[in-house]
């Protein structure tokens, strides 16, 4: 008698939670260091939608190296909404598997990247190598550690920094840039495969002297490692990191998500996401949050990928495709 | 002899069931995967394929990832011999948690051994920085390497010998010593033959596995090209790019080398279980 009784509240129970459960589930992919930011914007835009249209929404997140997320996307992973690192990674979700239209950028504004970053030096405390600019980085005796652009896509906007600011100095001679990277390359002791590695190189093992980093992912070594440890330098010159956001339509059509997808991206764009990413070390878009956040972010002499290099697709086959410019730094000098 | 000719059943019931299970379970679990990479790589052109696979880059890496294995697996079969020599043959204390020491690199997730072994070869690791003074650089170079795939290879070395060796029977080699033969000639004559075929298993398994072996290499190897760069990470860098062509035909010449070179140590082993055999 008992035991049914007990069946009966578990029952109940059961049908409390299916009914307590999300009306609607999405699946955000997205790429490594941008975990804490989404757990907090999930909670902010699952409230703010409850409160708009009274629907329940939970948000799934999926971590790991940018290109790999995209490979998984491409490969079935039912993505509603990708977040990744660079363009090149959503372009190939148009170009290998019709995902989404080619033309996915404009669909939302600043290059659909609600966020920025750019990318800095990590040094020890003191800066003890006196590491300034980009020009310090290829000074002999100074270990610079970054991992290897052609398998992390992070790393390729390190690259590109350098090569952006070489271009600069030498009024656009390609000759002397790729002089200069090569330079800088030959003092890179290890080539990790991803960032999160690299970044184990430099704090854990002592290695090194300049972490190369993005600007978000430095502030968050910083924090967590100890403020003791690590100062950021702020190059003179350096890139407009975009890591941009789309909704996969192909995805969210057969699921039927299409609109909380597009309003969960659109949230990144408004007030409170925008306050989030700058919390979270991401340079918001919207001056008014901006403003808020210009305390913490130096002000540098920013320039973009469409700028300096024609885009994500140019840049990817002139540098890193198999036998691009990164290629040729390494290969045995004749 | 005519009624087994007609029937041609073996004593064992089950046969026709049995290898029909096997040989669907082989297809499911191994050939179709593996022949996915095969289709994949023949929608490249023969001179596209040609050209992947030829590039010095690759080349340098298969030279590293084969070769590695290799002299990891050797440095296994002498080692792992000697661990299993003495788990066998002794008695003494701590070998209860000595033998469950051999069997850590198997369930160590690879990526921690490699994490691990840099933090401890690394130039200000434990052992890295007394080594480096002295001109040895382990990590980020091709020792490195070689150190990782010895780590992760040696369980297999030793728990391919350790029970061939227990059931070795005594009496032989008390047998041989009652004839007159010498320690050496014991191990040599007696014990070796009998051991070599479990060795050799465990020194392919050992290289086998070293040669595919991406997560606990790909912290400690530094991945310079041309110079560390091991041929499952070139896969990796073919992903990036999403050239999935690129990286199957990677992957096939890996297959290939990997089947040939385990066929040809099957067929020594066949070899020498015969010769162990007409020993006896």
């Amino acid at each position: 008698m008992r035991s049914k009784y007990h069946a009966w509240i578990g029952a109940l129970a059961l049908v409390a939670a299916t009914a307590a459960q999300a009306d609607t589930t999405l699946l955000n992919v997205s790429y490594d260091p941008t975990r804490e930011l989404y757990a907090d914007f999930n909670a902010a835009f699952a409230k703010q939608w409850k409160a708009k249209t009274g629907e329940t929404v939970s948000i799934r997140q999926s971590h790991g190296g940018s290109g790999k997320q995209g490979r998984s996307v491409i490969d079935g992973l039912e993505a509603d909404v990708v977040t990744l690192a660079l363009a090149y990674d959503v372009d190939a979700l148009a170009a290998n598997a019709n995902l989404i239209p080619r033309d996915w950028q404009k669909r939302l504004g600043h290059n659909s990247s609600p966020y920025t970053s750019t990318i800095v030096f990590l040094v020890r405390k003191g800066n003890p190598k006196g590491v300034r600019d980009w020009g310090d980085l290829v000074k002999p005796g100074v270990a610079v550690i970054t991992p290897n652009p052609k398998t992390s896509g992070g790393a390729r906007w390190n690259y590109l920094a350098a090569w952006g600011y070489a271009l600069k100095k030498s009024g656009n001679d390609e000759t002397k840039a790729q002089d200069f990277v090569g330079k800088l390359y030959a003092n890179v002791p290890v080539l990790d495969s991803g960032a999160r590695g690299a970044l184990i190189t430099f704090t854990e093992r002592g290695i090194g002297d300049v972490f190369i980093s993005w600007e978000n992912e430095a502030f968050l070594a910083v924090k967590e490692l100890g403020p003791d440890k690590f100062d950021i330098v702020v190059p003179s010159i350096s890139i407009l990191a975009e890591p941009p956001v789309t909704v996969v339509d192909k995805v969210v059509d057969k699921r039927g998500t299409r609109k909380v997808a597009e309003a969960y991206l659109q949230y990144l764009y408004s007030d409170e996401g925008q306050e989030i990413a700058g919390k979270h070390y991401y340079r918001p878009r919207d001056a008014k949050a901006a403003a808020k956040y210009a305390k913490t972010f130096t002000k540098v002499n920013l320039f973009t990928i469409d700028e300096a290099f024609g885009g994500w697709q140019k840049a990817q086959k002139t540098h890193f495709a198999d036998g691009g410019v990164f290629d040729k730094i390494y290969q045995p000098k004749k | 002899m005519s009624f087994a000719l007609q029937q041609r059943h073996s004593v064992l019931p089950g046969f026709g069931l049995a290898l029909g299970f096997t040989v669907l379970y082989l297809s499911l679990i191994v050939l179709i995967p593996l022949s996915a990479t095969f289709v994949k790589t023949a929608s490249m052109s023969w001179e596209a394929f040609w050209n992947t696979v030829t590039a010095p880059r690759v080349l340098a890496s298969f030279y590293l990832s084969f070769g590695a294995a290799f002299i990891a697996a050797l440095i296994n079969a002498f080692f792992g011999m000697i661990v299993a020599w003495v788990l066998v043959r002794y008695r003494f204390a701590g070998k209860k948690v000595i033998d469950a020491l051999v069997d850590l690199p198997f369930a160590l997730p690879t990526a921690v051994a490699g994490i691990a072994l840099t933090a401890v070869y690394s130039s200000k690791g434990w052992i890295g920085q007394y080594l480096e003074p002295n001109g040895i650089k382990v990590a980020f170079t091709p020792l490195g390497v070689v150190v990782a795939l010895t780590f992760i290879g040696l369980p297999f070395v030793v728990r391919t010998v350790q029970p061939v060796l227990a059931d070795l029977e005594r009496e032989l080699e008390e047998a041989a010593s009652c004839l007159g033969a010498t320690r050496r000639q014991i191990f040599v004559r007696v014990i070796l033959p009998a051991v070599l075929p479990a060795l050799i298993t465990g020194f392919a398994l050992s290289f086998a596995r070293g040669v595919g072996e991406y997560g606990s290499v790909i912290f400690i190897a530094g991945n310079m090209p041309m110079k560390s760069e091991i041929a499952p990470l070139l896969i990796i860098t073919k992903l990036e790019q999403y050239d999935y062509a690129g990286a199957t035909a990677i992957a096939v010449v890996m297959l290939v080398a990997s089947f040939l070179l385990l066929l040809a140590i099957n067929l020594l082993q066949w070899w020498a279980r015969r010769r162990g055999g007409q020993a006896c």
